[in-house]
């Protein structure tokens, strides 16, 4: 009789447990993780928000509409960074293995974050996607096999500006005998364009002026008083979070034309430009992918998300700046898993098998228009050789309410920067010891 | 009732002189480093290596070499993350110009060098006293950040000033997974706390603590204060370099100035006050609760399953660290190894207290 009771008692227990185990494994077969870094606080939030909203809402409206990835939900945890490296290793670390397949690809939203990872994720295999910041060199597939600076790259972005402000003043050749500021955050971030700009300064003879900025940027006297003494003919804007807006403060103090001040496209949202008023107006910045306002993809992100009280932030901020730079990151990151699943299956995929997709990404005019992202995202199209996939970009100014898109685009200048890639990857390379991939083998 | 010295009998000076004399504390010694060196490795998983132990016990090994300068000699310093900086950037230029150096050289040499920069700005400890004295050290921290952040030979020309190691290698055994990286840094750290043990209990730790004591009768008993003093900043800077090299090399792979800001010298400070000045064990507890407690607090509301904001998850682990801080201090000034030792004062009257 005991014997009896006993063995009903496992059995039962048995029943159970499988059936919590199997309904747990089917939970968690469908879905597939997103790793989401942000930064809501300190110094850089008025920046990591907006973007943060952005990204996270695109993929509940993927979730809403489209009910997940051809069918696949999508799972994300947000982790905050601050903005510091060893927070974001951390939350790197914490993240990298949840979710059935573990994490699909990290968007780290800090240069000092992406060198630090980039490490890790040879051992770990995830891809780190840096779209429009990171590593200029790790556009090199061959080297670093699992970074992608999508559509841009900081050599791209100081090479467009200088195309710019040539275009400006009649010609490139017009910029000899110049004074250029790179006004930038004493960071990997803001030293990252030094080099494109002293390999231009060598062939187009202008003059270039340095000056730093310590983190995080709120005090720049000493900095706009250089300006005021040497009268740079251009100053260009490489800062983030309160930085910027202090520098357009500043400038305004200074007297220094903001019609003559150029932003890098992290210098150029309405966080940085609001907090200066009026005198902000006539200040220039480039665009990374998505303008600011509103289309197709906005009118589903209002639908799916907010009016069902989804929203992560305000309606009245859908269409930001770094609103739209979070959508489009996070759709080029659903794409990839897209892409992935034409050859691995429609099953929850690894960092691994997301590499793939990343690197046969092909975003044309036509898949944008049916995303819904017309008019706000250039043309992706990537490959192992190369992590970038073009980058395309034009200047908007704003004129005391928005920011107004100027007529014509530009391209950097492939000639000048490959080769800087190259020696620049070569020499990483070198230095950590890293066997470099093959890519013809791969395909 | 089980800690308790009766009948543990010293027939010699060397039993006598040991460094545990109790033998419940060394079996609970030896207990605890079998636990570290032969179960963690098998029961810890990536992310508590990585993120948890890991800079634990970098930053412990930093701490106890802070500890020596301001808890034993008593000079206050508020500049040590820099120390720290010149031993990552002397380890990284040494690997990167002398690839054939072993790297166990390359970090006691990086060591000497963060010594001699601490003796350098050790010198002011001669003439100025107290809070005096942190300020100039502060000088060190911004002379440092400046060094690394514009003098590009220290970082070999990066375009972006961050330097980059590869993954260290020592005898052919290449150091690259989460539980190689803890077992090498753990047998760095117990062999650096047995050397710094001894220090403090041979004539020269003797004498920083006299020196920290009372500087006047130091003297007067025939104490050199500038060799004790400039020894004290040598040594602390030697821990502080070699725990500077092995957070780059080890921990992070690729840094930036940044990595070592004064944010790191504070954090330093609070360690040893946390953990109890002039107490190698208050080292460990110190780096214990600034390394842990934040990412713990930061996860607590996630495990409890409450649906609270990132922004406001991120808030509240700055209130509830900052008043745990005010408490610990207010309950015990002298710090968290003090309550370890009142601790163990109870243990041996246990369970009859009177």
């Amino acid at each position: 009789m005991k014997q009896k009771a006993k063995f009903a008692v496992l059995a039962a227990s048995l029943a159970v447990s499988a059936a919590v185990a199997s309904t747990a494994a089917l939970a968690q077969a469908e879905e597939q993780f997103f790793p989401v870094l942000v930064y809501r606080t300190g110094p850089y939030a008025p920046n990591g928000v907006p973007f943060a909203n952005g990204y996270v809402d695109y993929l509940k409206l993927v979730n809403a509409r489209d009910a997940g990835i051809n069918g696949i939900k999508i799972a994300f945890e947000e982790c905050e960074t601050g903005y510091a490296t060893d927070r974001g290793v951390e939350c790197y670390e914490r993240l990298k293995g949840k979710g059935p397949t573990g994490a699909t690809a990290f968007h780290t939203l800090s240069t000092g974050i992406t060198f630090a990872v980039t490490d890790k994720t040879f051992a770990d295999k995830i891809p780190i996607i840096t779209a429009g910041y990171g590593r200029a060199d790790s556009v090199d597939g061959t080297v670093f096999g699992w970074n992608f600076p999508l559509g841009g790259t900081y050599w791209g972005a100081a090479d467009m500006l200088i195309q710019h402000i040539g275009k400006k003043e009649g010609g490139l050749d017009r910029l000899k005998g110049k004074k250029i500021a790179l006004v930038y955050h004493d960071s990997p971030y803001g030293k990252e364009p030094i080099a494109l700009l002293q390999e231009r300064a060598k062939m187009h003879d202008y003059e270039l002026l340095l000056l730093p900025v310590t983190h995080p940027g709120v005090e720049q006297k000493a900095t706009w008083l250089q300006i005021r003494q040497q009268r740079p003919d251009y100053v260009f804007l490489w800062g983030w979070g309160v930085m910027n807006s202090t520098s357009i403060k500043e400038a305004v103090a200074t007297g220094y034309p903001r019609e003559k001040m150029y932003g890098v496209w992290w210098s150029g949202a309405e966080p940085d430009v609001t907090p200066a008023g009026e005198g902000a107006k006539g200040y220039n910045a480039l665009v990374f992918l998505a303008p600011a306002g509103r289309g197709a993809v906005h009118k589903d992100v209002l639908r799916y998300v907010y009016d069902k009280g989804q929203g992560a932030g305000k309606k009245e901020d859908v269409g930001e700046v770094l609103y739209n730079r979070g959508m489009t990151a996070a759709m080029m990151t659903v794409e990839a898993v897209k892409r992935a699943q034409i050859k691995y299956g429609k099953k929850p995929l690894r960092g691994e098998q997301v590499r793939w997709g990343l690197e046969n990404l092909h975003i044309d005019p036509a898949a944008i228009k049916k995303l819904g992202f017309d008019g706000f995202m250039t043309p992706v199209s990537t490959s192992c050789l190369d992590h970038e996939g073009g980058s395309v970009s034009y200047i908007h100014a704003w004129n005391g309410k928005k920011w107004v898109v100027q007529a014509g685009s530009y391209k950097p200048d492939m000639s000048i920067i490959k080769p800087m890639i190259r020696a620049s990857a070569e020499k990483y390379a070198a230095e950590k010891k890293i066997a470099k991939r093959d890519c013809a083998k791969e395909q | 009732m089980f800690y308790r010295e009766n009948g543990q009998f010293k027939s010699s000076y060397a039993s006598d002189q040991q460094m545990l004399p109790i033998l419940q504390d060394r079996v609970f010694m030896l207990g605890l480093l079998a636990f570290a060196f032969l179960v963690v490795p098998f029961v810890a998983g990536d992310y508590l290596f990585l993120s948890i132990l890991i800079p634990f016990l970098i930053l412990t090994l930093a701490a106890i070499g802070l500890n020596l300068l301001v808890g034993y000699c008593g000079q206050i310093s508020i500049g040590h993350a820099a120390f720290m900086a010149v031993g990552a950037y002397a380890a990284y230029n040494l690997a990167l110009r002398l690839p054939q150096l072993n790297f166990l050289v390359v970090l006691v040499l990086a060591g000497l060098i963060a010594a001699a920069a601490g003796m350098l700005f050790g010198i002011p400890s001669l003439r100025i006293k107290g809070l005096y004295l942190a300020v100039a050290t502060l000088a060190a921290q911004f002379f440092m950040d400046w060094l690394f952040a514009r003098v590009k030979w220290f970082t070999n020309y990066a375009h972006s000033g961050s330097v980059s190691t590869a993954p260290v290698e020592l005898f052919g055994w290449k150091i690259d997974t989460p539980v190689e990286k803890y077992l090498f840094l753990l047998g760095v750290l117990v062999a650096f706390t047995l050397i710094a043990k001894n220090l403090v209990r041979c004539q020269i730790g003797r004498e920083w603590m006299a020196m920290r004591d009372m500087d006047v009768a130091a003297e007067v008993i025939g104490i050199r204060p500038v060799y004790a003093k400039l020894t004290a900043f040598a040594v602390s800077s030697f821990y502080c370099g070699v725990a500077g090299a092995l957070w780059g090399f080890v921990h992070l792979g690729s840094w930036e100035p940044l990595a070592f800001s004064l944010n790191l010298s504070l954090n330093l400070l609070f360690m040893i006050i946390i953990g109890g000045m002039g107490s190698l064990l208050g080292s460990y507890f110190g780096a214990a609760f600034i390394v842990i407690l934040p990412i713990l607090l930061n996860q607590v509301p996630q495990w409890l399953g409450v649906p609270i904001s990132t922004a406001m998850t991120s808030h509240l682990e700055f209130m509830i660290f900052g008043a745990l801080i005010v408490f610990f201090l207010i309950v015990e000034p002298h710090g968290l190894a003090r309550l370890w030792a009142i601790g163990k004062e109870k243990l041996r009257l246990w369970p009859f207290p009177h």
